[in-house]
């Protein structure tokens, strides 16, 4: 749009064109002060302009927030956008209720426990549900698993997939009327195509597919969740910097970040458990050797991240407690985050960090089925 | 794939110089470092490196698959579909056919429980024809305690298979299948696994066998937690040669005692009462699997071997395609059988732990053995 449409007066559009402010782009791009500067007029005519132009491009910030700060959005903006996140169910009621629904579009979760628990049994379960269709309730998109251990099991993921289709079944059952008559059945095979898996042997190659993954992305959009399984195993053993550990980390994790937001993904990553050596030790360790190594990881990941990560044990408070490896710091870069631990005879998880949903724990079970309620002794899954 | 020559990716000619320039040869050396530090080291713009960055990644990254060819190519190309039948009935059942290829497979248990028999017996079997349910290969048995009998081998070949061993020179035939390696230390091992890599398919290699991973390392003299991390470079090895040649890896452990120290609570969890801490110990031995919790994640199948009450149990403690399922067994002179094919599922955290009897099991003072 030209800048002579503006409402503003004769003499001061006289002056933004011959500084030659022709358009409301050119407007849209520069402070308030600098057009102030530029067209020798007071601030708040140029702030004034500002708030016309954005208004006349169509932008519906109410407070001009997109002249403030490029690529700020006020809150009630991200309040609506919140609330229509897409989720990805467990296929366990109680953990998606702690969940807030389920595993949230856009935010990193990172998943922790010892071996054995489930780690990558929920992944194998998101993997599964993310390409649960619309019609059910969920989100119809595919998804890429990253594996750096070998964990992933075929057979086992054929088993889930099965599971799943047979509760879809016995659904529409339920709400035959609601489906048209010829509805497309999803088999299990198909479900195991929507799976894409990467096997990755090192931490080079780990760190390329990250970088990759952008491209990937791009040409593949319908993938809705990346399940990395799990983010540490590589980088715990054949870095010897651990300086220069901790900055490729850090570079991933915000890689990881803008990916998750551009796409709008799911990213999971796993963090597995390790007992240190330090737990045999004991006497020796005075506090300031106890801490396992932190790493900077500022992984702001927006996108649904599930981090499968390990476990170590730290000297807190006079007794060694189990903490999740790599440490406090990459802690931080989890939106996040969830332990899996026993608790007697059952499994829980809990809610160790998030920012919007309260501290609580549920328990699951791991069936032949997949993730299920503990409590429930029906093997019907529920939809949202 | 992480050595790839930078110099072959079809990196523009001027920027390929500058990294050669600066030593970045491999993708590894360009991926090793942050996008800012080459940005420094080269001198060259942002924008630069990043595409150059995008495109090696591109190069380095590793291939991808749909889970559903990976279905496929195990039920098409692999025996079974990638498993070597145990000719236990209940333990193949719960395994979806038996032993799987690809991953390391784990017995852990206390001395004399019966791993090595098990060991034995599935190399027994993974020499036989494929019309008997073996794999028609060859097997390598790396005995560090020297508890490989070729006597019980046969032995039990006799007892389970008559029909094959009776035939004139298959007991030849078979035995000659099984090399036995008794490496003398860790770097010995060592040597003879890299040794392996290469003549793996060449040789027809179906199953390797390491009796026992733990008494490898208690020759070395170093304490706790570097004996750990020494098997770290094992522990990836073994995992990558399992899955590149799509081998079963099979490796007994041992028990040690749990430390009392070793914790098992997260921060936020309430202290256990009193009472339920003095209940774990009343057992016998209080044991653990030895080799840490490392090697714990890099097995993907573990089955842990007890005694329990004057029973031997064979618990499937890790799998995940499995329930947690025990089978009651006992060794006969066919080797392992299970007493029943129906195993009884344990829930909890109890599926790991081991089991051992005490002395006082074993020797009755009224004279009587048990």
């Amino acid at each position: 749009m030209e800048a002579w449409r503006l409402p503003v007066s004769s003499s001061i559009r006289g002056k933004l064109i011959s500084a030659g402010y022709t358009s409301l782009s050119s407007i849209s791009s520069v402070s308030s002060s600098d057009l102030a500067r530029d067209v020798n007029i007071t601030e708040e005519e140029a702030f004034e302009i500002m708030k016309l132009a954005n208004q006349a491009s169509g932008s519906n910030s109410c407070n001009g927030s997109r002249s403030l700060i490029n690529g700020a959005k006020n809150a009630w903006d991200m309040l609506h956008e919140e609330d229509s996140l897409p989720r990805i169910t467990t296929s366990c009621s109680d953990l998606d209720n702690i969940l807030g629904g389920g595993i949230s579009c856009r935010d990193v979760t990172e998943i922790g426990g010892v071996p054995g628990i489930g780690k990558t049994q929920i992944g194998i379960q998101l993997s599964v549900n993310v390409q649960i269709p619309r019609e059910f309730g969920g989100l119809g998109g595919k998804a890429i698993y990253i594996d750096t251990e070998g964990s992933f099991m075929v057979e086992r993921a054929l088993q889930i997939a099965e599971a799943c289709v047979e509760d879809m079944k016995e659904y529409t059952g339920y709400m035959h009327k609601h489906f048209k008559a010829n509805q497309v059945e999803m088999k299990p095979k198909d479900i195991l195509e929507n799976i894409i898996y990467f096997r990755v042997c090192s931490y080079t190659e780990q760190i390329a597919l990250v970088n990759h993954l952008d491209k990937f992305i791009s040409e593949n959009k319908d993938v809705k969740v990346v399940i990395i399984d799990s983010i540490t195993f590589h980088f715990r053993q054949d870095f010897d910097d651990l300086a220069q550990r901790t900055r490729v980390l850090s570079e991933m994790a915000l890689k990881f970040m803008k990916l998750a937001k551009k796409f709008s993904l799911a990213v999971s990553i796993y963090r597995t458990h390790y007992y240190t050596s330090l737990t045999l030790t004991r006497l020796s360790l005075s506090r300031g050797h106890t801490q396992p190594v932190t790493l900077r990881l500022a992984l702001i990941l927006q996108s649904q991240v599930v981090l499968l990560n390990q476990v170590t044990t730290k000297y807190t408070q006079g007794t060694f407690q189990l903490a999740l490896a790599l440490g406090d710091s990459w802690s931080h870069s989890c939106t996040n985050r969830v332990i899996l631990y026993w608790n007697g005879d059952e499994r829980y998880a809990y809610i160790d960090k998030s920012p919007s949903l309260p501290s609580a724990s549920a328990s699951y079970t791991v069936t032949s089925r997949g993730l299920r309620n503990s409590s429930s002794s029906s093997k019907r899954v529920k939809m949202m | 794939m992480a050595n790839k020559l930078i110099g072959e990716m079809g990196l523009h000619n001027k920027i390929s110089n500058i990294f050669a320039a600066r030593n970045i040869i491999t993708a590894k050396d360009a991926l090793t470092m942050t996008e800012f530090e080459l940005m420094e080291l080269l001198d060259v713009g942002i924008k630069e490196i990043k595409s150059a960055i995008k495109l090696i990644s591109e190069a380095t990254s590793p291939p991808y698959q749909s889970a559903r060819s990976l279905l496929e190519e195990k039920v098409e190309n692999e025996h079974l579909s990638g498993h070597l039948p145990t000719h236990l009935k209940g333990l193949d059942a719960t395994l979806c056919g038996g032993i799987p290829f690809g991953v390391l497979t784990e017995l852990v248990g206390p001395p004399g429980i019966g791993k090595s028999q098990f060991c034995m017996k599935l190399a027994l079997s993974a020499s036989f024809p494929v019309a008997y349910g073996g794999l028609d290969g060859r097997v390598i048995y790396i005995d560090v305690e020297s508890k490989f009998s070729s006597r019980r081998v046969i032995e039990m070949g006799l007892k389970s298979f008559p029909e094959v061993f009776h035939l004139k020179g298959m007991a030849q035939e078979m035995a000659g299948r099984i090399l036995v390696l008794r490496p003398t230390s860790l770097a010995n091992f060592t040597e003879s696994i890299q040794e392996l890599k290469d003549s793996i398919l060449q040789n027809q290699v179906k199953l390797l066998v390491i009796d026992s991973m733990t008494a490898l390392l208690s020759g070395e003299n170093k304490p706790g937690a570097q004996r750990q991390n020494q098997l770290g470079w094992h522990i990836s090895f073994l995992k990558s040669l399992a899955e590149f040649s799509r081998i079963p890896i099979v490796v007994t452990n041992q028990v040690r005692s749990q430390n009392r120290d070793e914790t098992s609570q997260y921060s936020f969890q309430a202290k256990p009462k009193d009472g339920l801490q003095e209940h774990t110990k009343t057992y016998d031995s209080h044991l653990v699997a030895a080799l840490g919790i490392n090697w714990a994640h890099a097995v993907t199948i573990r089955l842990v071997l007890e005694a329990k009450s004057g029973q031997r149990i064979i618990k499937v403690a890790k799998s995940p395609m499995s329930p947690p399922l025990a089978f009651p067994f006992h060794i006969t002179s066919a080797g392992i059988s299970l007493l029943s094919d129906e195993g009884t599922e344990l829930k909890g955290p109890g599926i790991n732990t081991i089991h051992a009897r005490g002395h006082s099991d074993v020797i009755n003072f009224l004279g009587e053995c048990s």
